[in-house]
């Protein structure tokens, strides 16, 4: 079922030049390409369609939009037939209503009226009405149905979030091509043939065992009850919809919510939306429970110490309590003793005060955000070398790609919507490299097919990337013209100098990296020779010691080949959280102010002490592994955390865990309890992304508006708790409204100039920079040059990592997601997505599991040099013989009590992606995770 | 040493003709005589098969139907010296079933070893390709056009429009696809001639191959043409080891190959675009038109899918000429038809006549009339879609027009006999039940409508089993009949839920008694009781 008045017009947008025909007497002008049934209904006649809708190609097969077109015989179908100059089209008349009621009356037969829960909705049903219809004279005791098989099959619920129901179906195959064109699944099919066609998950199986991954496109594209979601079943029709923007990972789809009792019944994406094209996944589409799961904590909470119980206050007192001790601690050991943390997963204008309230309330540049662990060799990397810290490249861009390069990212896994239109390039021809010491999905899957997979070992990235430009250079495949054009001359000799030395070689690599010198060859000329090579990577880039080295590698080669500054080609961070780019554009880093402006800069100082009339600190305060270490010893003692837990996200969990105890005051603001709050004195109760407004901004740059959909749980959006906070600690902040916060930050953001609120209604989504150069956003960057000026090559020397395989530890592990969980699993864990995966398992080859006498399903002790912790084993050959996988989305896993303190040299990224292991099997579950199994203590009074 | 010819044709098989075979050669070898028996294809008369014919210093003699038990006697009556015999045909050029037929597609069938391509070349074949070769491809194009040739599978499109379309396309890779997938019922003249004379197919796919600049030619064959598919097998490794097809044809440069592909049963396959869905590898199911094959066809590239009648009549226009051709047959229907005759009728078989003939002079002269000699009521002609024409229509030429005046349509040349026994309303159900079986379930008019359809008229028979005469919800039923007509003659999206409305309606309009239950009630009675 479609959205609540979405006007479908029936076959997607064509972009031919334009032509002009007659529709019913009246001159219509459309491009080239545009169907007879969209023209009509862009001119505001719609034609009744079933089989047809805009997000899918036409397909001819309903047979209720026929028409009548001067000079051709018969009936030919609207949808199928594309308009022609001086085309005379009639879209009614007696002869196409007879036509028309006979193939409702025969969608009747088998779909009696009144027999569909979505009575209103249903598209049979509605139209059937509309022609006057009132049943079929068909009618026939012993076959309602026209399916001889199957009829009166007891609905398919397996899935946890829609059921199908096989009497209610039309065989229209929207559903089939949704999984197709849209997700690109290929899940669904029409089995048998003629009466007995019927729509079938995989080979017959029940939609849940099927390789459907449930990202409800099929759902959204019935036009009957027969795929509906069970929200919808058990509510009634939405009182209201709402736009706003998905809060899972960083590409940001376009949502509506529907509302109906105060509840959300229902998501869907919103077709207008740029980034996700109208589709969604099952994080966004169906994972929204969590925000009303009763584990939400609504009330404040503090304590005085960590074995103390909760204690149930007022937002008054426990904001008292809050600024109470953080000025208590500042007051003893010093301003720098205290600092916050941002929060990827909360909005532009939420990030942005909190770091407004460490440097100007706390007087300290004591803030860093989650992003360090993730994406921070992204903005130090590519602002060195092009000038910007963001990616370059719009989504859509990837449809004008030839060759796609996708490094250390599963797509499909943790952005899978973008993955979708990845797909359907690479269906529709452009060529695929794959790197990754893991076989994902993408490297086969159905209707696509990496060109070449550079399976390497895990922690050699840069040896790669390197023999990658080694090829590049010495075979001559460098854009010389425009290399000498957009970037430092100097700069560039001497990366090339550095990459044509043989050392740098495929053939001299490859004992390094294990990846064959032939099949890197064929992958460097293959995205040389382009023409339009776009390069998308994911944290398998930067979660490394040299993440910044690799990112900056990734620019160089990007530079050398002239795939920068138009579409189809570019550098594009996957981000990985909903605001990640956002968290960090608004400031977050202890250097940098909005914009990423080092705190260093007068003139940028001088801008944000005089809107905040306050002296702001030149020095860059802790990042987040520096706070960790001070507050060891004793320099560190308070921190207000927005939504993150450290405990269960960051590496070496016994050193992370043994900080936050050493803290005096910890004040945590989320929507759940977590691994972290149990090392905090006062718990501020969050909102989800339903619950304020704001803007995320993903990782296109691109800004979109977070809407109120229902009222905060706790009373209070995560904005108004940093205000309070801010005004308890004695700095007045005096927001009414979000707009009120990107107003300002436009005012002191160059790049942010041009957006507001009323812009950012009325365009949809900017992309930032907006400002006066670039009014509605900038879709692609570094067009005719570089954000930095010249574009700077930097010599990227391969330093293995310390992190090593001995004969103790001789597997290497990295980590990774699945689909239908979430990072640390917060929300999804709440949601009915447990269905798919509930529990982190280690993927084994199975020359590893055999050596050590492992079967599938056996429990596993693994151990590396920071730690242990057990898993259950999957075999599996998508990971390679010497290396193991696991996902980190269950907190009993504990995955990072393995992962070492290792990190980005210039970031302080942690390494989590590469960690020595061994890996035995052990008789049952070790005792560490029989305790962490016990439920979590339940707050006092929640 | 005699040569016995026998054929291996799969409708002779079936009359036993392989015990014949074994039988001539264990006798004569009984006898000391020498004998060498060939299995070539069928003559087409299929009422005098197994059909022998001795090759004597006289000429061909024929012999038949044989059976094995027959063939001692023969043999001491001298079958291999052409001796008389009760079973003895003579020269069949002679005969009166094969003297007045004009067999240009047909002309080696039943003569030539189809395994043997110097049997082939010595009979006329690959003069077409000669030919071919030292023309350009408008040339070829053109000359197809100017014979006259339509589509023999049954939409009569002109193929040198076809032809020109895609030899009209710029396109790395083009194809020809010829469509085997030959399933309208009492039609057989594709299986003959692929089982018979394989290489007149394989020579004129390459002649369309040259026309257009395709590479590459796909048969899309029906699984259940197993005979077929063995013979193609032969003589298509026989055609590239002598350089017929492949690489650098007969050393001339050019490029051209075959595959055959087999069906998987499903008559929806044979529409030209399923066609092209299953030879992708996926369901067989109608695509929109357009983009026409010939524009976007196999694997999205420029295609020309034709019949395989339509290209084995190819090397005969390349052969002898354009205009050759075209002297045969009357208006716009140009040349000759393989005519399969089938059904309640005495003297079954192919028939290749110029267009033109009547539909009496092929059901009387050569037919010889019912085979139950019980008076013919109806002829169903062009496959399970086509119309029936009642009696008083017999004189309706067969041509494209006279039929399509008659609310009738040739198709693939198949024509069915029915005497008077025939229960329309009955045959009017199997129309529409056999377009349910075959529907490929993609458009609603016919998905649904055949089905309904089917219920419709069960309704009526067991309303009429009731001998209500007039009956007022009969009468609802079989107008709501005729919309049903209607919907799926507008509405369908391909041929298949288009036409199954025409025997309903030709029923209908010619055999309304059988409906209505006015006439015939004995005969009627006796048939509903297999209602269900």
């Amino acid at each position: 079922m479609q959205a609540q008045n979405h006007h479908d017009l029936g076959t997607p947008a064509a972009n031919g030049p334009a032509v002009t025909l007659d529709i019913d007497g009246a001159t219509v002008t459309v491009p080239a390409g545009t169907s007879i049934m969209r023209a009509a209904a862009l001119a505001g006649g719609d034609i009744p369609k079933l089989c047809a809708t805009d997000t899918l190609k036409a397909f001819g097969s309903c047979r209720v939009c026929l028409v009548e077109i001067e000079g051709r015989k018969g009936f030919p179908a609207s949808c199928t037939t594309e308009v022609a100059a001086g085309m005379n089209v009639r879209t009614h008349g007696d002869a196409l209503t007879k036509l028309r009621r006979g193939v409702l009356e025969l969608y009747v037969s088998e779909h009696p009226l009144g027999s569909c829960p979505e009575s209103s909705r249903c598209e049979v049903e509605r139209l059937a009405r509309a022609h006057g219809i009132g049943g079929s004279r068909y009618a026939n005791a012993h076959s309602a149905r026209c399916h001889s098989e199957g009829a009166s099959k007891e609905p398919d619920a397996s899935n946890p979030y829609f059921r199908f129901d096989n009497d209610l179906c039309i065989v229209c195959s929207r559903c089939v091509r949704a999984c197709e064109e849209q997700q690109g699944t290929f899940a669904l099919t029409i089995e048998g043939r003629g009466p007995d066609s019927r729509v079938s998950a995989s080979q017959n199986q029940s939609f849940l065992d099927s390789e459907c991954v449930s990202c409800g496109a099929c759902v959204e594209a019935c036009p009957t009850g027969a795929l509906l979601e069970k929200s919808s079943l058990a509510h009634d029709l939405p009182e209201k919809s709402v736009a706003t923007t998905c809060a899972y990972c960083g590409v940001g789809c376009a949502l509506v919510a529907e509302v109906s009792g105060g509840e959300v019944t229902r998501m869907v994406p919103n077709r207008d939306g740029r980034a996700n094209q109208g589709h969604a996944c099952v994080k966004g589409r169906f994972a929204y429970g969590y925000a009303t799961h009763s584990d939400r904590v609504v009330k404040p909470m503090i304590r005085k110490r960590i074995t103390d119980d909760w204690t149930c206050v007022s937002w008054d007192e426990a904001l008292a309590y809050a600024a109470s001790e953080f000025k208590r601690i500042q007051a003893s050991h010093g301003r720098d003793s205290i600092g916050g943390i941002t929060s990827s997963r909360c909005t532009n204008e939420e990030t942005f005060l909190v770091q407004k309230l460490v440097r100007a309330a706390f007087g300290t540049n004591n803030v860093d955000t989650c992003a360090r662990v993730c994406h921070s060799p992204t903005g130090y990397g590519l602002k060195h070398t092009l000038g910007e810290s963001a990616g370059t490249q719009e989504f859509v861009s990837v449809q004008q790609a030839d060759v796609i390069m996708v490094i250390g990212a599963s797509p499909t896994e943790a952005h899978p919507v973008f993955a979708s239109q990845m797909k359907r390039r690479l269906r529709a021809g452009a060529k695929l490299i794959v790197v990754d010491p893991r076989a994902i999905a993408l490297v086969k899957t159905p209707h696509v097919k990496a060109d070449h997979h550079l399976r390497l070992l895990p922690g050699t990235n840069v040896a790669v990337i390197n023999a990658l430009a080694h090829v590049v250079v010495t075979e001559g495949l460098t854009k010389e013209d425009y290399v000498a054009e957009r970037c430092e001359r100097a700069s560039y000799e001497k990366w090339k100098a550095f990459v044509a030395d043989p050392a740098n070689s495929p053939e001299a690599m490859e004992k390094i990296t294990g990846v064959p010198a032939a099949e890197l060859r064929g992958a460097a000329r293959l995205y040389a020779r382009g023409p339009n090579s776009a390069i998308y990577y994911g944290l398998g880039v930067t979660e490394h010691s040299q993440g910044t080295t690799m990112v900056m590698g990734i620019a160089n080669l990007a530079m050398a080949t002239g795939n920068l500054g138009r579409e189809g080609v570019g550098v594009s961070p996957l981000r990985g959280q909903n605001n990640v780019q956002g968290s960090c554009d608004m400031g977050s880093f202890p250097h940098e102010f909005s914009g990423y402006r080092h705190v260093s800069d007068d003139a940028t100082r001088a801008l944000f002490e005089a809107m905040w009339k306050v002296p702001l600190g030149s020095e860059p305060g802790l990042r987040i592994p520096n706070m960790f270490e001070a507050a060891l010893d004793g320099s560190f003692r308070g921190l207000y955390i927005q939504g993150e837990d450290f405990a269960q996200s960051d590496p070496n969990t016994a050193h992370v865990t043994a900080a936050l105890s050493a803290m005096e005051c910890i004040v945590i603001q989320d929507i759940f309890p977590n691994e972290t709050s149990k090392f905090a004195h006062v718990f501020l109760p969050g909102s989800s992304f339903l619950e304020k407004d704001g803007t995320f901004t993903n990782a296109e740059r691109r800004i979109s508006r977070v809407r109120k959909v229902i009222e905060p749980l706790a009373g209070l959006a995560d904005w108004e708790v940093t205000m309070h906070l801010s005004n308890a600690m004695g700095f007045a902040m005096n927001y009414t409204h979000p707009s009120q916060i990107m107003d300002e930050i436009a005012a002191l953001t160059p790049t942010f100039r041009g957006v507001s609120y009323e812009k950012l209604d009325r365009l949809g989504s900017i992309q930032w920079p907006c400002n006066d150069e670039a009014p509605s956003g900038t879709p692609t960057m570094h067009v005719g040059k570089f954000v930095r000026g010249k574009g700077k090559f930097y010599v990227t020397a391969y330093v293995p990592t310390t992190e090593r395989t001995s004969s103790r530890y001789p597997l290497l592990l990295t980590t990774g997601r699945v689909l239908t969980q979430y990072n640390v699993g917060a929300q999804t864990r709440r949601t009915a997505n447990l269905a798919w995966h509930n529990e982190d398992r280690l993927e084994l080859h199975p020359h590893d599991a055999e050596a050590r006498g492992i079967e599938h399903g056996d429990w596993v002790g693994v151990t590396s040099r920071a730690g242990d912790t057990v898993l259950r084993v999957e075999i599996t050959d998508r990971v390679a013989p010497g290396v193991v996988y696991t996902t980190f989305h269950f907190p009993e896993s504990g995955a990072n009590l393995i992962t070492t303190e290792n990190s980005d040299w210039a970031t302080n990224c942690p390494e989590y992606k590469v960690t020595a292991v061994q890996v035995v099997k052990v008789a049952q579950p070790a005792a560490w995770v029989s305790r962490r199994r016990v439920p979590m203590t339940e707050p006092a009074g929640s | 040493m005699t040569t016995v010819s026998v054929p291996q044709d799969a409708g002779a098989l079936s009359l036993g003709a392989d015990s014949v075979a074994r039988a001539i050669e264990a006798g004569a070898r009984a006898r000391g005589l020498e004998a060498s028996v060939v299995r070539t294809g069928s003559r087409g008369a299929y009422w005098l098969e197994p059909l022998v014919e001795v090759t004597t210093a006289a000429g061909r003699v024929a012999y038949g139907p044989v059976v094995a038990a027959d063939v001692p006697q023969l043999l001491d009556a001298g079958l291999l010296d052409g001796a008389a015999h009760p079973l003895r045909l003579g020269e069949l050029a002679a005969h009166p079933w094969f003297a007045g037929q004009q067999r240009l597609t047909s002309a080696r069938l039943g003569i030539v070893d189809p395994a043997s391509l110097g049997d082939y070349v010595a009979h006329g074949g690959y003069a077409g390709l000669a030919a071919a070769l030292d023309m350009s491809p408008h040339e070829i194009v053109r000359a197809v056009a100017d014979s006259g040739l339509r589509g023999r599978g049954g939409a009569a499109f002109p193929t040198g429009i076809k032809w020109q379309t895609v030899l009209d396309q710029t396109a790395a890779q083009k194809y020809i696809a010829c469509n085997a997938d030959e399933g309208d019922s009492g039609t057989f003249a594709d299986r003959m001639l692929m089982e018979g004379d394989p290489f007149a197919l394989i020579e004129g796919m390459t002649i369309a191959g040259l026309a257009v600049g395709a590479t590459q030619g796909y048969i899309y064959l029906r699984i259940e043409y197993p005979h077929a598919a063995r013979a193609l097998a032969k003589a298509l490794d026989a055609a590239r080891r002598a350089g017929f097809l492949g690489r650098d044809l007969r050393g001339r440069g050019r490029d051209f190959d075959i595959a055959v592909r087999l069906g998987a049963g499903a008559y929806i396959c044979g529409e030209e675009t399923s066609m092209l869905e299953s030879l992708e590898g996926r369901r067989g199911e109608v695509r929109v038109r357009p983009p026409l094959p010939a524009i976007k066809g196999l694997f999205g590239q420029p295609t020309v899918v034709n019949n395989v009648v339509t290209l084995a009549t190819v090397p005969v226009i390349l052969a002898r000429g354009a205009a050759f051709y075209r002297d045969y047959g009357v208006g716009r229907s140009r040349g000759t038809l393989p005519l399969q005759l089938a059904g309640n009728v005495r003297r079954g078989g192919l028939v290749e006549r110029a267009f033109g003939l009547t539909v009496r002079e092929l059901v009387f002269d050569y037919g010889g009339g019912s085979a139950s000699g019980r008076p013919v009521r109806a002829v169903q002609i062009g496959g399970p879609l086509g119309a029936y024409l009642p009696e008083s229509q017999f004189d309706t030429p067969l041509d494209y027009e006279a039929l399509a005046a008659n609310d009738a349509l040739l198709g693939h040349g198949g024509v069915v006999v029915f005497d008077d026994t025939v229960d329309m309303a009955r045959m009017s159900r199997y129309a529409l039940e056999f377009c349910a079986i075959e529907s490929c379930g993609k458009c609603t008019p016919c998905r649904v409508g055949s089905t309904r359809g089917v219920e419709l008229i069960d309704r009526i028979l067991s309303s009429r089993a009731e001998a209500r005469v007039a009956n007022g919800s009969r009468s609802a039923d079989i107008a709501l009949l005729d919309e049903l007509c209607d919907t799926m003659v507008n509405g369908s999206l391909c041929g298949l839920g288009g036409m199954a409305p025409f025997p309903v309606r030709s029923a209908l309009k010619h055999f309304r008694e059988d409906f209505e239950g006015v006439k015939g009630v004995r005969s009627v009675r006796e048939l509903t009781d297999l209602t269900p």
